[in-house]
């Protein structure tokens, strides 16, 4: 069938900040779907609030909103754009909502537009749990049995009739917080009744216990003719029980034989058969490990962080080739953009294994519970391939940058063997350490399967690994004996661990052999990486999408070409907390620019859910870990002209030594400058030469430096390790004691640099991100944080243009940016960190490279700031490229961009903010007016006021005076406003009216109860600042998050809060960014 | 002990031997499947030639007997990246290691499949060789090789005795002509009786069981072959009793028709092959393994007509005959491996025959 002439403009709507679950997938969907749709002819209107992504760039769409994703929005869009068709399957669970709210108002109807791709009734018969149950029963596709009670008679009565165990999901209750599995009556009464007491609605879901059976999922595609493939299927190494999302997940699926691949394959064929979807689909099944039951645990009708993988895994692009049957083109029309000879009605075949790995935010917070199980947790994930599995699981370690390089970076060795045998019981993010230190030890793989329901087959390449290790060890004790080092470490051995995929440097570590001679040994045996093609087919037919990964075991496919000048742009790796998506779409643009300069594009990069690891971005994809010896590998066989950095976060900035090392060339910002920038010493000569102030700080070793270092500058200080990316481990100490916990949390998260020391000064942050081309500089804009300093940058609600500086100010600002930018030599982007306090303006930090900000920045002022960058590198100059030097216009526009948490997801986080970096995306507020942009960007994270007109105000005794305005004002809205006993006695000395209630450890009703009520806005509670933290305020602020609650921890974001429920707009003035 | 498997071409691959440690001959294909490995070596229709498995990854979830789609093992050599150690499946009775052993099937790991399998993509299916023995003049062994042709591998691998699946409904004759099992056992869970025949039997004796149906079953080899069995379909092909045929039955019965079939370059060995219904315009994923294919153009449209193609090289891919109760297929709608997308075609089948009567 082909192209439905009838859709011509069709409004595709996004998934908004990034969230734990709902990550960078959808812009990489996004795109190639929007791309998929253009190509067609099709004119794309997006929307979408998340400033960061590609997909918000008016090369991929014709009109681009960012704007909140609400109903009102999405209405407003519709009647001003008239689009004839809306895609709602490309924007995650939030995309879909919107667009099944609109469809079941009847308001699509109304207005003549169609939801192409899945229909509403598809959506629903698989979104909602008792339709779809009523569908898979009508089907014959087993789900795991279930039941909503609403008392524990019912819920005994129930699990009578389906046997324990039985898994307990109270209705509405967020993090899946009081659930549980119970085993017996005795703990199904206890669960029950406190699940039932959490639950919003009263309900409890009691389900059959699935836990421990294979987790199988299959990504299904279907087109409007009936046509129906399998893209791929997928095994997570983790039993039922871990989200997918947080466990190690293999392509294809290893354990299961034909039968059962094949059983479960037309079971997800049925299943999106009966469903009625037209486009892409993702099925989970849990499979019992020793028979052939099975249930459908759940399906996806969209696209999804599986399938992004999927897509990445196979070569097959779900995205492009939904947007194409969303159109109107069947499976068999459509091109396999990667072979570019067969279609899309196919099936494709690795001739690889893939292993995804999840990147997991327990290392930004550290006191959270690192157990895994149902909710998700990961920010990210990284991506490997190989043709065995040990070497794509070694690869895909090394590929998370957490200081894990082999099975030995988690040293369990201290354990006993009890406290092992415990930790086995444990599910958390080191479980494969565990096992390999359990194996170790001897402990049967039938042991330590019972315990942890893992197969054995995963339990024994991990054996393998464990072997290898053992072997390597053996060589180095040989060495020790004498043993000359090439007879200990014997070419069988060396090329037996390479094909494992152990890095020299933990093969180095094993046998003491110097790394250095490690890669001798490898080159005079011809032992090197070589690369294979991801084809989608097995190599049946040639393909002509050169997509990369390296293998030790074979011959090298990829061919070097040299007609072109060739950049390798290194990519930002697995997105987490304070590296996100902002680096591939400046790693995108800038590949991009590099293109139409005329070169030969290279990207290197791990993280499948990125636009960056398209395999149409750039000119090739090497889909590896960034390290120095993989990246030095694909040197070796491309031999590039040279290496962009500074546009893939730190990730790529810290391979600058390495790429150096192997006489790549770093284009733009010289090598030494962008140490300069990170050393203290060299950067405080730069500062001190400029004569430009900042606040006073040393550069220290030890807790004991810290602390002289301290007394000297005077308390409060700041304290940070350096080359370091959104705050890691900074804090504000305000004694000796709190110094001495920061260094050994410091210390913790293997800390080789120097730790850094400085006063910390309150004022104003203000933030810049200029280009240089060594000679004049251009500034885009500047910005203004909302909150003072103290809350890093990528937390704070950012205002452009800035609106409380003076002239002066501004003045002053140029000045250093251009100071530095010189002084720096930088050649392409640098990033400008300021305080203003009065008149005075210092500057708290340099980074030479692309930061957060690039692309909320490039989007409203309409200036392309990575293109433009790249340019530069390449050669040419500001001026030539038709710019005026210096700081440009200020845009007739607001721009506000606003952080977004998930700490709901992350039980046991602390959500006061600080100087470390805790929000995992942002989104965007742009107006004519201050005040509607601040109002559109509470919109857009969520914060929808008001509704209860209840709050809690409880702060500091020196916050006192300044919470009295600010209550004020809430109290003016209508709000209730209940507080401690001392922050109450404030207010109703100051004439607010405020409720006293009881702390914590006081009888209810007490404030935790008041929480718990559900009734609740707003909490104001500043925590106090350092190590002093109250346990009492911690369990308030978690409390409140888990129910819902929104919580701030500073008075600067209540007092921005505040303005914009004063300035409700009725009427949203839409702005298409595509026109600025 | 290190083994090598040296191509016509004179390409050399060093690996490792595994099963037997016999030297042998036989035409190298590939297969794409990432499942089903025992159901591969069990296939009849490999009788003659040497398996490359493009999966590295084989031997996973062991050795399950019920999957064995015929009694034995039937390729000459077998190639694969890598075996795994340890069998990990409820249903394991056996490693792979063992099973070629005991079957005394020779064949190589650690080689770099993808390499040949390019090789075999690009030069076209050839003969090559596995072996344990180091060759210092490689001329000899080529010679031998080039004389090496895929013959009397019907014979080889048909049932010797005619034996009956009991069952209540439809009376089917199968013609084994290498069948995988799951073809008696497709038709026979649908409650037919179904009688498998010899190659070699004669229509006179199959028409006088008086069938309800005639099944055609796939198998190995070169179909122009197998001139006395054509015949004998042609025989069959004017009975007006309902045929359907699979695979090696298909290009028989379109050789007794007056078409002819050609060797395709490498082949279609796989679970992911689209095959297009040109009546409805689906397209169906289908199992396969053929290295002929029945030439369209050859076709007498009086006679014969193109009902299903492949998407991805547009060769022929089935054919419904004029005015007769036939339906042939030249991919695997019994799976085993691959996907069972296609078993419809047995019900189709089954109501032709109800039809008929």
């Amino acid at each position: 069938m082909p192209k439905n002439p009838d859709i011509k403009k069709v409004l595709v709507i996004g998934s908004g900040p990034i969230i734990i679950g709902q990550a960078a997938e959808f812009d990489y969907a996004g795109t190639q779907a929007c791309r998929s749709l253009k190509e067609e002819g099709i004119e794309v209107v997006l929307l979408n609030s998340n400033p960061a992504t590609i997909m918000t760039d008016k090369d991929i769409a014709d009109r681009v909103y960012i704007e909140p994703l609400t109903t009102e929005v999405v209405e407003q869009l519709i009647l001003k754009e008239k689009p004839d068709s809306v895609l709602p399957t490309l924007g995650g669970q939030a995309g879909l909502n919107l667009a099944m709210e609109l469809e079941e108002a009847g308001f699509l109807k109304a207005n003549n537009v169609r939801l192409i791709g899945t229909t509403a009734q598809t959506i629903k018969k698989a979104e909602d749990r008792l339709e779809f149950k009523e569908t898979m029963e009508k089907i014959g596709e087993p789900v795991a049995p279930s039941k909503v009670v609403e008392n524990i008679q019912d819920g005994i009565a129930f699990t009578n009739t389906i046997g324990y165990p039985v898994v307990l999901r109270p209705a509405y209750t967020l993090g899946g917080s009081g659930g549980g599995i119970a085993h017996n009556e005795e703990e199904l009464v206890e669960i029950l009744g406190n699940g039932l007491r959490l639950s919003r609605v009263g309900q409890v879901l009691v389900e059959r216990c699935i836990a421990g059976w294979k987790e199988i999922e299959y990504e299904v595609m279907r087109d409007s003719a009936g046509n129906v493939i399998t893209v791929c299927n997928m095994e997570n190494i983790d039993p039922v029980g871990v989200h997918t999302g947080d466990s190690i997940v293999v392509a294809p699926s290893q354990t299961l034989g034909d039968k059962e691949y094949q059983m479960l394959r037309t079971s997800a064929l049925n299943i999106i058969t009966e469903l009625g979807i037209t486009g892409g689909c993702n099925v989970q099944y849990a499979l019992h490990p020793t028979s052939f039951e099975y249930c459908v645990i759940e399906v996806n009708p969209r696209v999804s962080r599986s399938s992004a993988l999927a897509s990445k895994a196979t070569g097959y692009p779900i995205a492009k080739v939904a947007a194409k049957i969303a159109l109107g083109y069947t499976l068999d029309e459509i091109k396999n953009a990667v072979t570019k000879k067969t279609y899309a009605s196919f099936e494709p075949m690795l001739d690889y294994c893939v292993v995804k790995m999840p990147r997991l935010p327990f290392d930004k917070f550290i006191s959270a519970k690192r157990t895994l199980g149902t909710q998700m947790k990961a920010t990210g994930e990284v991506m490997s391939i190989c043709t065995n599995f040990e070497g794509a699981l070694m690869k895909a370690i090394r590929s998370l940058e957490q200081h894990v390089d082999c099975l030995m970076s988690y040293d369990f060795t201290h354990l006993t063997d009890d406290q092992l045998d415990e930790m086995l019981h444990r599910v958390d993010d080191r479980r494969i350490w565990v096992i390999a230190e359990a194996l170790r030890r001897g402990v049967s793989y039938e042991r330590i399967h019972d315990i942890t329901k893992i197969d054995i087959w995963f339990i024994d390449k991990l054996a393998v690994i464990v072997e290898m290790e053992n072997a390597l060890k053996a060589a180095g004790e040989a060495v020790k004996a004498g043993t000359p080092a090439p007879e200990a470490l014997s070419e069988d051995l060396l090329r037996e661990a390479k094909r494992i995929e152990f890095p020299d440097n933990v093969i180095s570590r094993l046998t003491g052999i110097p790394q250095d001679q490690v890669k001798a040994l490898r080159y005079e045996r011809g032992i090197r990486a070589a690369y294979k093609m991801v084809d989608t087919c097995a190599a049946e037919f040639a393909a002509e999408t050169p997509y990369y990964y390296s293998i030790f075991d074979g011959e090298n496919e990829a061919a070097a070409s040299h007609d072109r000048k060739k950049v390798l742009v290194l990519g930002s790796g697995p997105i987490r907390i304070g590296q996100g998506i902002e680096f591939d779409f400046c790693s995108v643009h800038s590949t991009w620019a590099f293109s139409r300069e005329g070169y030969e594009t290279i990207i290197v990069n791990n993280n499948p859910e990125t636009v960056s690891t398209d395999f149409d971005i750039a000119d090739k994809l090497y889909f590896e870990p960034l390290t120095p010896e993989d990246v030095e590998s694909i040197v070796d066989v491309e031999k590039p002209d040279g290496a962009v950095v500074q546009f893939g976060g730190q990730t790529a900035i810290k391979l600058t030594e390495a790429l150096i090392k192997m006489g790549v060339p770093i284009l733009g910002t010289a090598a030494e400058d962008v140490d300069a920038a990170e050393d203290r010493e060299r950067f405080d000569e730069i500062l001190e030469k400029c004569q430009i102030p900042r606040p006073a700080g040393e550069t220290v070793f030890t807790a004991e430096e810290a602390k002289a270092a301290a007394h000297r500058l005077g308390y409060p200080v700041l304290v940070r390790p350096s080359y370091v990316l959104g705050g890691q481990g900074m804090q504000i100490a305000i004694n000796d004691q709190d110094i001495d916990e920061f260094i050994g949390i410091i210390n913790q998260i293997a800390q080789e640099h120097p730790i850094l020391v400085d006063k910390y000064i309150m004022g104003k942050e203000l933030e810049v991100d200029a280009i240089c081309d060594g000679q004049d500089i251009l500034i885009p804009g500047i910005m203004e944080h909302i909150e003072r300093t103290g809350v890093h940058s990528g937390d704070s609600i950012s205002v452009y243009p800035a609106y409380n500086i003076t002239e002066k100010n501004v003045e002053t600002i140029v000045d250093y940016t251009k100071k530095l930018a010189t002084a720096l030599h930088v050649k392409g982007m640098i990033n400008i960190q300021f305080i203003v306090d009065g008149d005075d303006v210092y500057i708290i930090e340099v980074n030479p490279r692309s930061s957060r900000t690039v692309p909320y920045i490039s989007k409203v002022t309409g200036i392309p700031i990575v293109p433009l960058a790249t340019q530069i590198i390449c050669g040419h100059t500001i001026r030539e490229l038709g710019y005026t030097p210096g700081l440009q216009p200020k845009a007739d526009y607001y721009a506000i961009k606003m952080p977004v948490f998930s700490f709901e997801k992350i039980r046991g986080a602390d959500v006061n903010l600080g100087p470390e970096m805790k929000s995992t995306g942002e989104c965007l507020g742009i107006a004519k007016t201050f005040n509607e942009a601040l109002y559109k960007a509470f919109q857009g994270a969520g914060i929808k006021l008001p509704k209860y007109k209840n709050m809690i105000i409880t702060v500091r005794d020196q916050d006192k005076e300044e919470v009295i305005p600010i209550a004020k004002r809430f109290a003016a809205l209508g709000y209730r406003i209940f507080a401690t006993r001392g922050t109450a006695k404030a207010l109703n000395d100051a004439g607010v009216k405020a409720i006293a209630v009881r702390k914590i450890e006081q009888e209810s009703p007490n404030i935790l109860d008041l929480v718990l009520g559900h009734e609740i806005d707003v909490i104001i509670d500043i925590p106090h600042q350092g190590a002093e933290r109250s346990h009492d305020g911690f369990i308030i602020r978690r409390n409140a998050i888990e129910t819902g609650v929104n919580v701030l921890t500073s008075l600067d974001t209540a007092g921005a809060l505040v303005t914009s429920m004063e300035n409700k707009a009725k009427q949203l003035t839409l702005i298409d960014i595509a026109k600025i | 002990m290190k083994a090598y498997l040296i191509l016509e071409d004179g390409t050399v691959f060093t690996g490792v031997s595994i099963g037997s440690s016999r030297e042998v001959i036989s035409e190298i294909v590939f297969n794409t499947s990432m499942t089903g490995y025992l159901e591969v070596l069990t296939d009849p229709s490999y009788a003659g030639q040497a398996v490359v498995m493009t999966y590295p990854l084989i031997g996973n979830y062991g050795i399950c007997r019920e999957d064995m789609e015929s009694l034995k093992p039937w390729p000459d050599g077998y190639i694969v990246r890598e075996l795994s150690r340890i069998p990990s499946n409820f249903r394991s009775e056996d490693t792979i290691q063992h099973f070629l052993e005991e079957n005394d099937i020779p064949g190589i790991c650690g080689i770099d499949t993808r390499a040949l399998t390019k090789i075999l993509r690009e030069k076209g299916t050839m003969n090559g060789m596995i072996t344990t023995k180091v060759y210092d003049d490689l001329s000899e062994p080529i010679a031998r090789m080039k004389e090496y042709r895929v013959t009397g591998v019907v014979n080889a691998t048909t049932t010797k005795e005619k034996y009956v699946l009991p069952g209540e409904g439809k009376k089917v004759a199968l013609l084994d002509l290498g069948a995988k099992k799951n073809i008696a056992r497709s038709l026979n869970e649908r409650g037919c009786q179904v009688t498998v025949y010899p190659a070699h039997t004669t229509a006179e004796e199959i028409l006088a069981s008086n069938p309800d149906g005639i099944m055609l079953s796939n198998g190995p080899g070169d179909p122009a072959e197998n001139v006395e069995i054509i015949q004998e379909i042609k025989k069959l092909y004017d009975s007006n009793v309902p045929i359907f045929a699979i695979c090696l039955g298909h290009q028989l019965m379109a050789l007794a028709t007056g078409a002819s079939t050609y060797k395709l370059k490498y082949g279609h060995r796989g679970g992911n092959h689209p095959v297009k219904d040109l009546e409805t315009g689906r397209v169906y994923i289908s199992s396969q393994n053929h290295g002929y294919a029945v030439d369209a153009d050859t076709l007498d449209p009086k006679v014969a007509q193109q009902a299903f193609v492949n998407v991805n090289d547009g060769t022929n891919e089935g054919l419904k005959y004029v005015g007769k109760n036939i339906f042939t297929v030249q991919y695997h709608p019994e799976a085993c491996p691959g996907p069972q997308d296609s078993s419809y075609l047995f019900d189709r089948f089954i109501k032709m025959m109800e039809v008929n009567r």
